[in-house]
Order: C-alpha cells, then structure tokens, then sequence
C-alpha cells in the first residue's frame, strides 16, 4: 500500500492519502461557507439601525493582540509538524500544546471582547450589522474552540500510539484546519476590523 | 407547552394521517419483533457502510418521499381542479405546495439521484467502496433524519407554509409565528450536512480509487457527471447552510439579518437562497444526463457520440450554473446591467445544454435501438426536456420575464425539466441497473405500463399550465373565480395528475411483483452493456470485485467481449481489505434529529444536553481505530464459484 | 520537495516572519492619510498574499500526489468565494434593492 517513498509518514497509505485530499475538498467548501458569511456581513454592515457601528465599539489594539496570537499559533503549529517529520515526538507534542495555549488566549480575548460589546448595549438583536458581526466572528471563535478540543483528543492518542502512520495523518489534517482559520481571521482582521474602523 | 399545543388538531384529514401513522408504526415494531428481524436489521442495514446497502436504502426512503409528495401534488391538483373549490382552505394549500417542493427536491429527487450514484459509482470505476465509508452511513442517516423530522412538521407542531423558496418578510417570524417553518430551517440545515460529506467523498472516490488505467476521459459518462455534481454540491450547499443559519438565528434568536426594521434585508435571502438554488437543480439533473448517457449508449449498441464535447459540456454547465442566479429575482428591482449580465449567462447554459442533446441524437443515429423500458424513459426524456429547456431560454429574458415570472408558465418550465430530467432518470436508472441491486429484473411489460401512464400523464398535467400561465394564472393560486377561461385546462392538468399517479402505481405493483416471480438466472451482464459493473454476479457480491480488472478504453467490459478476454482464475485472487460495520453514524443521525426536533420547538437547554450525543459521537469516532478486516480468499473463491480453475467473463453463465 | 531530515526550519520562520511583515504593515496602511479606497485595496491585497503564504509555506498545498488536485480546489473554491461576495453585493447595492 506504500504509495511513495520520499513522501512523509502522512501520506504513507492510500486511505491517509484520500484523507488529506478530503480534508483539502473540505476546507475548499469551509472557503464557501466563510464567504457567503463575508458576503452578508458586507451587505449588512451599514445597517446600524441606530445602533453603534463598528467604529464605535472596535478596540485597535485588542485586535492587534489577537492577530498576532493567532499568527503566533499558525507558526508553531507549523512547528509541531515540522517536529513530526523529524520523527521526533516531545517536540511535536510541546509544540501542539503551545498551539492550542495561544488558541486559548485568543479564545479569551475574543470573549472578554463579545461580553465587552454586550455590556456596551451591542448584541446580536441590536442590528443587522451587529447580528451580521457576532454570527462570522461567532462563526470563526466557534471553529476554534472545536479545533482545541479536537487537539486534546489527537494529543491525548499521540501520547498512547506514538507517531504512526495515523497519527501523523490526523496530526497533519488537524494543522490544516488550524492554519486555515488562521487566514480566515486575517481576512476577518483586514475587512471587519480594520476596515470597520476607518 | 401542552400536547394539544403541540400536535396539530382540528383538521379530520391530519386526523386521519396521525392515526394512520401511529397504525403503521406499531404495525412495523410489532412486525419486526414477531419475526425476530430487529438483530438482522441492526446488523445488515442500520450499522453496514457497504456503499451499496447505503444506495438501496436511499432509494427506498426516495421512493417513500416520492408518495408523500405526490400525495401533495394530487391534493393541489384536486384543489383547483374547478373554481370555488372548497377541499382545501388558503392555509392547508399553503403548506401542502411547501412540503411538495422542499420534498421533491431534496428529499425525493436528491436521494434517489445519491442513493443510484452510491450502488453504481464503486462499481463503474473498479472500487472495493467509496473513500469514506463511515462518513457515507453518516451523510446517509443525516439525510433520513432530517427527512423524518421534516416530514413530521404537519402532524406534529405544524407544517412549515411560506413556500420552498420561503421568502423573507413572509418567512420571517412577524408573518410566520409557529413552529412550522423552524422545521423547513433546521430540518434541510441537517439534511444539507449529509449532502455536503455525499459530495466530498464522491470527488475523493472518484479521483483516487479508479481502477488501474482507466483515466479521466476513460471514465464512463455517468461517473464523470457525479464527479461534477459532487463539485458543485461542495461548492454550493455551504450557501445554503449559511442561508438557513441567518434564517433560523433570525427566527430563534431575534437577530436582523432579514428583518427591515432592524436594518435587515430580505432581499439577501433571495440572493443566497438561489446562490444554492440554481446550482441545486443542476446538482439534480447532471446525475441524470450520466443516467441517460449509459442507458442510451447500451441500448443503441454504441458507443457514445462526441464523448469528450460531452465532457467539456459538463464541466462548462457545472461552471455557468454558479453564475446565473439572478435570473429567479429579475422582478426584485436589480439594476438594469445586473439583469442584463445574468441574461446573457442564462442564455449560455442552454449551448451546452444543447450540445448534450445533439449528442444522445447521434448516438442513437444508426444504432440497433432495442426498446427496453430503461430505453423508452430515455427517449421520452429528449423532447419533454427539450420543451422545458427552450421555455426556460424564454424565461431568461429579464425583460420579458416580467411577464411570465411567478406564473403558471414559470412552474410548467420547471416541472418540464425536472421530471423529464430527475424523474425519467431515475426510472430509467432503475430499469436499468435494478439487476445488479438485487439480482433480478422489473418487469418489462409492467414497466411499459409504467412508462406509458406516466409520461402521458405527465404531459397532461403540465402541458395546459403553460396555457393558463400566459393567460394571467400565478403561481401558488388556492383558488379562482369562473370564467377565466381556466376551467378547461385545470380540469385537464387534475385528470393527468391522476393518470401520472395510475403510473407511480404501477411502479410499485411492478416492484412487488417483481420480488416475487421475476427470473433470478439474469447472469452478469443482462443488458449487454459495456461498463465494469456488469462484469460481476448480480446481485454484486459485498466485496465488488474479487480482482480489480485493468481498463484500457471508455467500454471496457465491451472490449473484453469483443476480444473474448481471459477471465481471472483462481491464483490472482489475494485477501480482500473491508472496512467494519459502525453503529456510530446512526447513532450520530438519531442524536442530530433530537436535537433537531428541540430545536424547531425552541427548547434550548434539552436541545444543548442532547448535542451532547453529538459530540460523543465524534470523539467515540476519534478514538476508533478499527481498520476493517479481510476477507480471506476461501470465501472469494467459493462466491465467485473458482472452484476449478477456469472462468469465463459474464453473459455466458 | 522535501526535506524531512533538516533540523532547522527555515521555510516555517520565514512564512511566519511574511506574515508579521504583512500584518504591521497592514496597520500602517491603516494609520496613512490615504483616502479609505485606496488603503482597502491595499490592505486586501495583503490580505490575500498573506493567506497565500499560509497555504503555501505553512499548509503545504502542492505536496504529495494530490499537489495538483488541492490546488485546484482551492483556486476554484477562491472563485466562487469572488463571485459569492463580489456578486452579493453588486446585486444587492445597485438598482432598487438599494433603496427599499
Ligand atoms: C436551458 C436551461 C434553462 C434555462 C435557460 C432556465 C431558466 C430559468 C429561469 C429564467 C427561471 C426563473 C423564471 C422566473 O422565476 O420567472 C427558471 C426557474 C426554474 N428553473 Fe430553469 N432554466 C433552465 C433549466 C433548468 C433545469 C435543467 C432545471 C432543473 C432540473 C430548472 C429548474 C428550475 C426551477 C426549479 C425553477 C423555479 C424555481 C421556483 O421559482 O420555485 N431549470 N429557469
Ligand atoms: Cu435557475
């Protein structure tokens, strides 16, 4: 079944192969499903309905700080896999954890930020904007708790199975995931953000 | 929340259907238990991942759909069949054209479509399964889920009511207050999710476990249009669950997004709704064209004309079905160079529309056309659809659209390419592949039956709303006034409804009586057709194929036959490599419709402990790591009868 | 293509080192005296070099056999991604929609 051997344990078998391809079809219809969230918020996004707008309640530098955590997290997940094809576990378990600490502090953040607005009088029922706002960011934040609570679940089987061909394969699918939320939050950064607040 | 509050009471028919349903399931669980089948179908059918299995019981819940919401389409038919009648008031017409469109297409016409892709894919490219067999039973039991709890909404809470297309302000909570429609937002919500694995593992099935040789432009055409079809389901149904997202937190959470006072803007449902909703119809009618190209090509004992036009057809109409939704909202106020831009690239859609016919033409010219049942849907098909597609062009024009836009005219349109396009296909593919599901034949003189009832009656019933349509009739009418000069015609279209519904019958007697008395000595290869799947027995063995067989052409079994190729014997056959039944997708579909149902009702917190069973779902999947077992080749070898070892490819057996 | 035995993982910095570069410098944009257009057109054409470089340095699209496939995917997934929004709003903020 070994289908190449200058390739990395991930795509050792032909169902690891099929996996990643179906994990990369995937991400293509997430790409799908955060535009159309885009398309909306673009679409609704003057619609304050006299309620505050995003200039009113958008913080620079909290966003700056959640920014670079999540870009912070796409790197040394990029690490850990690194790790992984050197073969070399500890490594690629430190890594991940490390990953998923910064996907918490961004997590923290972006909750401090939700109630923050919330108390400013800006909810989801306030206005089309706001209900367009909450459900992508909303959207995002809840793709990032599940990856965490998915990384738990790969680290808890990488301690008990070592790094196998299945292993590699789910650790690998996983660093995709999580670099793809990272490029989503950069579009959410350039055209929620900071365009919200020019 | 009481229960009187909770079923719907007062109307003697839905009486009458909430006895009948209580009947039929007690009659199923005292069935069942009495002949001890509860273990066997456990075992055999809810828990398998055999893609097979999988496609049969799609079928079987399509075929269910199909009664549900023609019994629909009879109601309305028998509505306006005169004027000022008086069987249904505005509010039952209301929900019953709901529940018949939203069935039809994604709980009839998508499963039937995905459940004949399921058994015939694997075995059209030289497959042991498809790539995700898991996630297979998964998208299943999510679509049967959703199915049921959708279905349910007129007994139970009521029936959603603003339509199919549930347009927003109508949609809306403010105009829409019961439970009815969080059933049509959380039910397709679930439903689409199926959908969306469906289209995922077909592209990685079709790309990567192709038989050795048989490359892109090898593949058979049916295969090739649902790999186009899975593509766009990948690139469209995302929409669509974001649509119903903003609906529902619209609906259950009193967010804005299509509220006008809250600066909402219900024209962006319209948008996303057909975003989704016009690649929707060709995600439906691609399958089929593959259908028809197969049924076509083997009956004119040809191979099929202009096959790589045919190809570039496909991917050209997958290409411009993205980019003509425009054309369902001409009338909502778009600026001119909007409607003029979506025009033009509807009017496109029809060239390679177009080609494909001219195609299937060729094929057919000069062939030995032998007139099986399979065959006759497939030469009904070319001028009904024609029909639809050419009033279709006519509705393209913004300009004139105006006109013809939510009337009579519009609905002829549609329900003269969908069933021609969806419907006959199925039938056809039934016919034609209905051996190799179950080792049998339908019978084809019931089958002409079938096929002659139906398709007059289905002209019967659409041809005269074109009539009405250009005479001022609109859509979703409950009743008119006389004298308008409609009476004639409706009277016509309600007779044809019925004869079409004698031909729906007919069917079904033809299924039954075929599991009784139809032949089993069908061989492999009854058709003698041209394509991998009729080099095994049929019934296909649960393995597929005990060797998987190189290709070197489009037909290959065609080929082997003409050059009398040398079979396998009983020294190629190695242990077979099978994934493990799981009870987790059913289990995951059961926990998705609970939570399903507290949801439609807005009972958060029991909704929030049942997604539990959800997520449980998930992790117990993560922490499995069955790999499937082998079948060892003793087994192999006494299915395939090697027991000498001689054998010798399909027809002559 | 690869380099399973190096030790020091240098593509990884420098993707990550491009994407601090393009985030800073995305804030600066924001900070200039350009008019809003021009600074939009600026900072999303960063955006979308940087989700270039994550695809590319940090995901590895074009690896294995599949290389050819994901890329595709994903440039096909970006167009409709394009026509889903670029569409929306151009249908829904011209013509009389635009007025309600
Ligand atoms: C030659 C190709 C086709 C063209 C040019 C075309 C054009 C159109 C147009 C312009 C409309 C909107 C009319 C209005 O609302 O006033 C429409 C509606 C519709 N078409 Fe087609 N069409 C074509 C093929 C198909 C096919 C192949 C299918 C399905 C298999 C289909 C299914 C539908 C449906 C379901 C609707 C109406 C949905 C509704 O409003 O409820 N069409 N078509
Ligand atoms: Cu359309």
């Amino acid at each position: 079944m070994a289908s190449g051997t200058s390739l990395p344990l991930e795509y050792s078998t032909k169902q690891n192969e099929m996996n990643i391809l179906g994990f990369w079809i995937f991400l293509g219809a997430e790409i799908v499903l955060f535009s159309t969230l885009f398309a909306g918020y673009a679409v609704l996004e003057h619609n304050t309905a006299g309620g505050p707008a995003g200039s009113d309640i958008f913080i620079m530098k909290d966003v700056m700080i959640q920014t670079f955590l999540l870009l912070t997290s796409s790197f040394t997940c990029s690490l850990a896999i690194h790790q992984m094809r050197n073969n070399n576990l500890k490594g690629l378990i430190t890594w991940l954890l490390i990953t998923m600490a910064l996907g918490l502090g961004f997590l923290y953040m972006e909750i401090n930020e939700f109630i923050h607005y919330v108390h400013e009088g800006a909810t989801m029922q306030t206005s089309a904007f706001l209900s367009a706002f909450f459900t992508l960011l909303g959207t995002h934040g809840a793709h990032v708790t599940l990856g965490i609570g998915w990384l738990t679940l790969l680290i808890i089987q990488l301690v008990k199975r070592g790094i196998t061909p299945v292993t590699a394969r789910k650790t690998f699918i996983i660093s995709l995931y999580w670099h793809f939320l990272d490029v989503v939050w950069i579009f959410i950064f350039t055209f929620v953000y900071l365009k919200g607040l020019m | 929340m009481s229960l009187d509050q909770i079923l719907v009471t007062g109307d003697p028919m839905i009486l009458a259907s909430q006895i009948a349903i209580l009947i039929t399931m007690i009659a199923l669980i005292v069935g069942i238990s009495y002949f001890k089948k509860w273990k066997y179908l456990w075992s055999e059918w809810f828990t398998t991942v055999d893609h097979k299995k999988i496609g049969i019981m799609y079928i079987l819940a399509g075929v269910i759909m199909f009664f549900r919401g023609g019994v629909d389409g009879l109601m309305m038919k028998a509505q306006t069949s005169r004027p000022n009648m008086e069987f249904l008031d505005a509010q039952h017409y209301d929900e019953i054209f709901t529940t018949h469109g939203v069935i039809m297409i994604l709980f009839m016409a998508m499963p039937l479509l995905i459940g004949i892709m399921n058994v015939v894919i694997p075995l059209q490219i030289g497959a042991r399964d498809v790539a995700f067999p898991k996630l297979n039973a998964l998208s299943f039991w999510t679509f049967f889920v959703g199915a049921m709890l959708f279905n349910i909404s007129f007994v139970i809470g009521g029936s959603p009511d603003a339509g199919w297309t549930s347009y927003f302000p109508l949609a809306g909570k403010e105009f829409t207050p019961g439970v009815g429609n969080n059933y049509y937002a959380i039910s397709l919500q679930i439903a689409g999710i199926g959908t969306l694995a469906t289209g995922i593992n077909f592209i990685v099935t079709i790309l990567k476990m192709r038989a050795p040789g048989m490359t892109l432009m090898k593949m058979p055409m049916f295969t090739w249009t649902s790999l186009v079809t899975s593509v766009i389901i990948v690139a469209a149904f995302p929409i669509l669950t974001v649509a119903l997202a903003f609906m529902t937190l619209d609906r259950l959470f009193g967010t804005h997004f299509f509220t006008v006072a809250g600066g909402g803007d219900p024209m962006l449902w319209l948008n996303l709704f057909w975003l989704w909703g016009h690649p929707e119809v060709y995600i439906v009618v691609l399958p089929a064209f593959g259908m028809f190209s197969e049924v076509i090509s083997t009956f004119s004992r040809k191979n099929l004309y202009g096959y790589s036009s045919m190809v570039i057809s496909i991917v050209g109409i997958a290409f411009l079905s993205m980019l003509v939704w425009v054309h369902h909202f001409y009338t909502m106020g778009n600026s001119a160079a909007v409607n003029s831009v979506f025009s033009i690239t509807t009017m496109a859609i029809a060239i390679p529309t177009g080609v494909k016919i001219f195609n299937w033409l060729f094929t057919m010219r000069k062939g030995r056309i032998q007139f099986s049942t399979a065959m006759l849907w497939s030469l009904a098909f070319i001028p009904c659809f024609t029909i639809g597609g050419v009033t279709g062009v006519m509705l393209a024009m913004a300009a004139a659209d105006y006109q013809y836009h939510n009337t009579m005219f519009l609905v002829a349109h549609f329900h003269y390419v969908l069933i021609p396009g969806v419907v006959f296909a199925v039938f056809a593919g039934l016919y034609y592949w209905w051996p190799k599901m179950f080792g049998f034949k339908l019978n084809e003189k019931i089958g002409k039956w079938h096929f002659w009832l139906f398709v007059i009656g289905f002209n019967l019933t659409f041809m005269p709303m074109f009539f009405v349509g250009l005479d001022g009739m609109t859509r979703r009418m409950y009743t008119y006034s006389e004298g308008l000069g409609w009476e004639a015609w409706l009277g016509v279209s309600a007779v044809g409804s019925l004869i079409m519904a004698a031909g729906f019958a007919a069917l079904c007697y033809n299924i039954y009586w075929s599991f009784r008395f139809a032949s089993r000595e069908v061989g492999n290869d009854p058709w003698d057709a041209r394509t991998l799947e009729w080099t095994m027995a049929s019934p296909a063995p649960h393995y597929n194929f005990a060797v998987v067989p190189e290709v070197d052409s489009i037909d290959p079994l065609w080929k082997m036959k003409k050059k009398g190729i040398k079979a396998f014997t009983k020294k190629d056959l190695k242990p077979i490599h099978m994934p493990s039944n799981s009870g987790i997708p059913i289990i995951m579909g059961i926990a998705f419709g609970i939570v399903g149902f507290f949801l439609v009702f807005e009972w958060f917190t029991l909704a929030a402990i049942w997604s539990l069973g959800i997520i449980g779902g998930l992790i117990a999947n993560s922490f499995d790591y069955d790999d499937g077992y082998y079948v060892p080749v003793d087994e192999i070898t006494k299915t395939e009868g090697l027991d000498d070892t001689e054998r010798k490819w399909k027809g002559d057996q | 293509m690869e380099k399973t035995n190096k030790i020091f993982p240098g593509k990884m910095v420098f993707g990550f080192f491009l994407s601090i570069v393009m985030t800073v410098l995305a804030a600066i944009v924001f900070y200039t005296d350009f008019t809003s257009s021009v600074k939009l057109w600026i900072i999303g054409a960063l955006a979308i070099f940087q989700a270039g470089v994550q695809l590319i340095m940090f995901m590895h699209m074009n690896e294995g056999k599949s290389g050819m496939i994901n890329t595709i995917n994903i440039v096909y997934s970006v167009f409709i991604a394009a026509v889903i929004v670029a569409g929306s709003i151009w249908i829904l903020s011209t013509g009389h929609a635009a007025h309600y």
